[in-house]
């Protein structure tokens, strides 16, 4: 008999957390069932991190946008999980193909932590905010593979954007492992600080912010970044008001 | 001073204090990534040769963090106690690790010590010790703190209820602190991360948290793990702030980081403990620590995180706090990589934490890119078990839904007492036993679960 059978009472209880509640007053170790149960999510959390992107479908999946693909400092996902450095600078070789804009903006897709989210969500996210900026003087997209955020300020400073807006697969939860996030820096630099960059974070299909919805917001605070000259702790993010509106 | 060793016809040289200690430090991937780490295998081992010959007055005399310019160094030199100190002035960090070893180590010499030994000290005798000298000598020391319970008595163990929501629901916490409660967690504190750090937001979760323990006159603490300039504005508007907490570092910088200097602190404690709400004690600070919090902040002046956690002790213990754990797992793998790196390392920061005199607890944890998992969890558990770890933290199902890790179940800690035969703080033992939650298993009356709901305001609508 499983714990929710025995106990309905609890089962109210049970809809107000997404918390791995036992409830059971008879207590006693762990269920197999729910041994298992965490195992398997945790397995999946970590298949999502260690497992590459499938770069040539999220390519195809953005359509006909020009794009330029790079590689970190941090050779492979050992390195990269070790040297949070290293993923945050471009390998040499791969500087000198990013073209000198200038441009208004650079987007940028990077791996991050999790490859699950850039293959099941990037393509949404990507095309749409390629729409979004059609008026700008938008850069080619840049894949960046074995990336930081961090990453995204070199490669903005180098194609001379005024703005770069990076998308990353965020580190999976036991929950959840296909969340990207994204962050704006305005004049990118090799070594600005996080707190000059702006976040919109938990974009998913599975209640988290959709494809649509992240893209309204992402486009809200770029042309607000770009008319102010700032990002980051200086720019406070009223998109939720505006979007109602 | 020279720093050198010849090892098989090898000399390996070291260029300053800092140095020998991050070299003799085993294998961590902070240690690498700061770039202070040992060139080879036989490097650290030759470090430690060092490290064994060199006295310990030398730790008074050569800082590895300039006092000058470090509120932390100025308080571990400026608070050193030389009479505690006395009876090891002549003792090499190798003499040390062979006292605290011998029988004339124990929990009165101990607590007698504490405040003769410095951060520095502590952390170069742990790194001449294997991971069962630093269990045994732990396990020798008892450090007892009061509020409404007494957590740190030999042989209890008590854990921390941590009822995360993402979004803060006040049911959805409820429902997670029922959890707990059955299952008989709760003693050390129960202890919220809020999803929003708003001061209006921490205050409603106070008053729940507080009106729960009131109803159910449970005798423990609560705390929302907020900062600590917000639960000073929050005790300024008349909140229930029962635990101030604060995640606190080794170096003055880092502190800075996180937003503190030694006198907020000290203002935040006289704060509390104006309140006078503790009913069995006066203890009422709360503080997390852990390895490579300074170097995330870029604030480590080339000294290994380990020494620099050990520094983080020497501000904890400035202020008498009730409880004090470090956060092993949960900074990350760039500092700690693996199961074996975050054992060691929740040792270390276990034996070092009670060296100096704290009542140590530990969030046995880890990431998600930690490769790391709850086996690696069950061994450090045991472990810290064995050691006389005074708290641990656990929530539903070892799944954090707020903070996106993995820590202890309360099954968990359930475990923990079983196999160490260790009970819980005094007071709530018997308020479990009032409430009937005192022994799991089909044995016991089911307690009225309904009626506890109802009370909780958990009742089906």
């Amino acid at each position: 008999m499983s714990e929710i059978d025995k106990h309905p009472a609890f089962n109210a209880l049970r809809r107000l957390t997404p918390a791995r509640l036992r409830l059971d007053p008879e207590g006693g170790p762990a269920t197999l069932e729910s041994v298992l149960d965490f195992q398997l999510s945790h397995a999946k959390a970590r298949d999502a991190i260690w497992k590459p992107v499938d770069w040539e479908a999220v390519e195809a999946g953005i359509g006909g946008a020009e794009v330029i693909r790079v590689h970190s400092r941090a050779e492979d996902r050992g390195v990269y999980i070790r040297r949070p450095d290293l993923g945050r600078r471009l390998r040499e070789r791969d500087a000198d193909t990013l073209p000198e804009g200038p441009f208004d903006a650079v987007i940028v897709l990077a791996d991050g932590l999790s490859a699950d989210a850039v293959n099941t969500n990037s393509a949404e996210v990507m095309t749409g905010l390629v729409g979004a900026f059609s008026d700008l003087k938008l850069g080619p997209i840049v894949l960046a593979e074995q990336g930081r955020v961090g990453i995204g300020d070199e490669i903005g400073e180098r194609m001379g954007a005024k703005l770069v807006v990076m998308v990353i697969g965020e580190r999976p939860g036991l929950s959840l492992t296909t969340s990207l996030g994204a962050y704006l820096t305005i004049n990118p630099r090799v070594g600005t600080p996080d707190s000059s960059r702006n976040c919109v974070s938990n974009i998913h299909n599975s209640g988290g912010l959709s494809a649509e919805k992240a893209v309204a917001k992402i486009d809200w605070l770029v042309r607000h970044a770009l008319k102010l000259g700032v990002t980051g702790v200086g720019l406070k993010d009223n998109s939720d008001k505006i979007l109602i509106e | 001073m020279k720093f050198e060793h010849i090892a098989g016809g090898e000399t390996h040289a070291f260029a300053s204090l800092a140095q020998v200690m991050a070299a003799a430090t085993p294998l961590r991937s902070g240690d690498e990534l700061a770039g202070i780490a040992a060139s080879s295998e036989a490097n650290r081992v030759a470090a430690r040769y060092v490290l064994a010959d060199l006295p310990l007055t030398h730790f008074l005399n050569d800082v590895v963090v300039p006092y000058e310019s470090d509120e932390v160094t100025r308080l571990i030199i400026d608070s050193h106690d030389a009479e505690a100190f006395a009876p090891f002035r002549s003792m090499t960090v190798g003499d040390l690790r062979n006292w605290l070893l011998s029988d004339a180590a124990d929990a009165v010499s101990l607590a007698k010590a504490a405040r003769g030994f410095t951060p520095e000290m502590i952390a170069a005798v742990s790194k001449l010790m294997r991971n069962q000298d630093l269990i045994a000598v732990a396990a020798k020391t008892e450090v007892i703190t009061r509020f409404r319970s007494t957590v740190g008595l030999k042989g209890r163990l008590s854990t921390r209820l941590q009822p995360n929501h993402p979004s803060d629901d006040l049911r959805g916490i409820a429902a997670a602190i029922l959890d707990g409660l059955l299952q008989g967690s709760g003693d050390a504190v129960i202890g919220i991360n809020p999803a929003s750090d708003s001061i209006q937001n921490c205050t409603d979760l106070l008053w729940a948290l507080d009106g729960l323990r009131q109803e159910f006159d449970i005798p423990t603490q609560s705390c929302v793990l907020t900062h600590v300039t917000n639960s000073m504005e929050i005790m300024e508007s008349g909140g229930p702030v029962d635990l101030v907490f604060q995640s606190i570092a080794g170096t003055q910088a880092a502190n800075e980081g996180f937003g503190v200097t030694l006198s907020i602190l000290k203002e935040a404690q006289e704060a509390a403990l104006g309140l006078k709400r503790g009913t069995v004690g006066t203890d009422c600070m709360y503080f997390e620590t852990g390895q490579g919090a300074p170097l995330s902040a870029d604030a480590h002046h080339g000294v290994d995180q380990q020494t620099l956690e050990a520094r983080a002790y020497a501000v904890a213990r400035a202020f008498d706090p009730f409880l004090v754990n470090s956060v092993v797992g949960f900074i990350g793998p760039e500092y700690l990589y693996n199961g074996k790196q975050v054992i060691r390392a929740g040792l270390e920061d276990h034996f070092c934490g009670k060296l100096l005199g704290l009542p140590m607890g530990m969030d046995v944890c880890y990431t998600n890119h930690v490769d790391a998992d709850q086996d690696d969890m069950d061994t450090l558990a045991c472990l810290l078990g064995a050691a006389g770890v005074n708290f641990v933290i656990c929530v539903p199902g070892s799944d954090d839904v707020m903070l996106s890790y993995q820590t202890l179940s309360f099954e968990d800690g359930r475990w923990m007492r079983s196999i160490s035969g260790a009970r819980p703080a005094p007071e709530f033992e018997g308020w479990l036993a009032r409430m009937g939650l005192e022994q799991m298993g089909p044995d016991r009356a089911i307690p009225d679960m309904s009626a506890m709901m109802k009370r909780m305001g958990l009742a089906a609508e």
